[in-house]
């Protein structure tokens, strides 16, 4: 059979990411291209965050799925133009609002991140607009922790980047 | 090979992995477990960032020396970073003044270098500027929260800050490399960038009721590889396993 690219990002929709599983790599709108060369199929990505350490495992992972289904594959990082959670796809955010994380609010091009202003993050569980931030750091580069004054549970952002 | 820009990545990623450095210091130190990860997270940032001057540096010189080569195999006048980043955490004043510092000049240094003509390094600096930007956002925050704090934080981050301020002038001192970067379009003008950083400091610092330290005396010398002590013990701890066991891995 010939091998297609829809085909190529059939397979891709299988691969998570490892911090967040319940979004594949397409979903988080790494994937930028897929080239045919002459034996490889070459996988272009690029990275969320620089110092993120689910890089080197996601290229692994793709690597070994594509293998797995008889194809020999070859990752390339590209970092320009950078990525930013305006990639994610609408379903990657309503799925990441179903694990518990809040999904980014804003367009990057809005500039409250610099000015220290607050935005609104509603609760992925309660829907309550009443919350507050905890850190602007969480658990991974990704995220930040906040907690609803409403149904007090905490959540994890996944912040305008 | 480019060895002005040779020079420059690794003048940039130096910055970047000595800090880096300082802050991982902290993982599992932090004063509170939300300062801890803020601190870890930076400083995976910066790692990440050291990382990609350090592979584009690799490939441009040719030599088959890898990113972990340039990161941990060199001696200490070879490193090329400021002064400011080696300094030791002291107490939380302490890291968060570096930080300060460190952040009010690298998010305009990064916002300049979008315009580099180096493909790769305006690339690097879109990505960069977006992290940077958080750094600065947190750590000129915590210079508020401490100056205006209680008279404890306020006599904290004011020493912090009248010992660190003699580093703050190497931060946009024009090096030979930076000024051969400058004349090949690819490196930033710091000349250009001095006053945003000299704002930005003043206007937190002011914002924070902080006194604005009275030393015109500047400290530098790492640009040119020439270091305070601090930087001998961060080697020490960064290179023992490789230079004890050559060529181990995980």
């Amino acid at each position: 059979m010939t091998i297609t690219k829809d085909y190529i990002y059939e397979l891709l929709e299988q691969v998570p990411d490892p911090e967040v599983p319940v979004l594949s790599i397409l979903d988080l709108g790494i994937v930028r291209d897929v080239v045919f060369n002459d034996e490889l199929v070459e996988v272009i990505i690029t990275p969320t965050y620089t110092g993120c350490p689910a890089m080197d495992m996601i290229s692994v992972n793709i690597k070994a799925l594509l293998q797995e289904n008889g194809i020999e594959s070859k990752i390339t990082l590209v970092l320009s133009p950078a990525w930013t959670t305006d990639w994610l796809t609408e379903a990657g955010k309503r799925k990441l609002k179903e694990y518990g994380i809040a999904p980014p609010v804003a367009k990057t091009t809005d500039k409250l991140s610099l000015t220290g202003e607050a935005k609104l993050v509603s609760c992925p569980i309660c829907d309550s607009n009443d919350t507050q931030m905890i850190s602007q750091f969480g658990s991974t580069a990704c995220k930040s922790l906040y907690k609803c004054n409403d149904c007090l549970e905490p959540f994890d952002y996944f912040k305008c980047h | 090979m480019n060895d002005t820009l040779f020079k420059y990545l690794i003048q940039l990623g130096d910055n970047s992995l000595i800090l880096g450095h300082r802050l991982s210091e902290l993982c599992g130190h932090g004063p509170i477990l939300e300062v801890d990860m803020a601190l870890t997270n930076i400083a995976l940032d910066l790692m990440g960032q050291a990382r990609n001057y350090y592979q584009y540096a690799a490939e441009i010189e040719g030599k088959g020396r890898t990113e972990d080569d340039l990161a941990m195999l060199r001696d200490a006048r070879e490193y090329r970073n400021c002064l400011l980043v080696e300094q030791a955490n002291e107490d939380f004043a302490y890291t968060i003044t570096r930080q300060f510092f460190f952040d009010a000049f690298h998010l305009p240094l990064m916002e300049a270098m979008k315009g580099s003509n180096d493909e790769r390094l305006s690339a690097i600096a879109h990505k960069s500027y977006k992290e940077v930007s958080y750094h600065y956002r947190y750590s000129s925050e915590w210079m508020k929260r401490l100056g205006d704090g209680t008279e404890e934080s306020h006599s904290r981050i004011q020493d912090a800050v009248d010992d660190l301020w003699m580093y703050i002038g190497e931060l946009c001192e024009v090096s030979d490399v930076d000024q051969a970067a400058i004349d090949a379009g690819l490196g930033v003008d710091l000349n250009a960038i001095r006053q945003t950083v000299e704002q930005n400091i003043k206007e937190v610092l002011k914002e924070a009721t902080i006194q604005i330290p009275e030393i015109s005396f500047k400290q530098s010398g790492g640009k040119s590889g020439i270091h305070t002590e601090q930087l001998g013990f961060i080697l020490a701890e960064l290179q023992w396993m490789q230079r004890a066991y050559p060529n181990m891995e995980w």
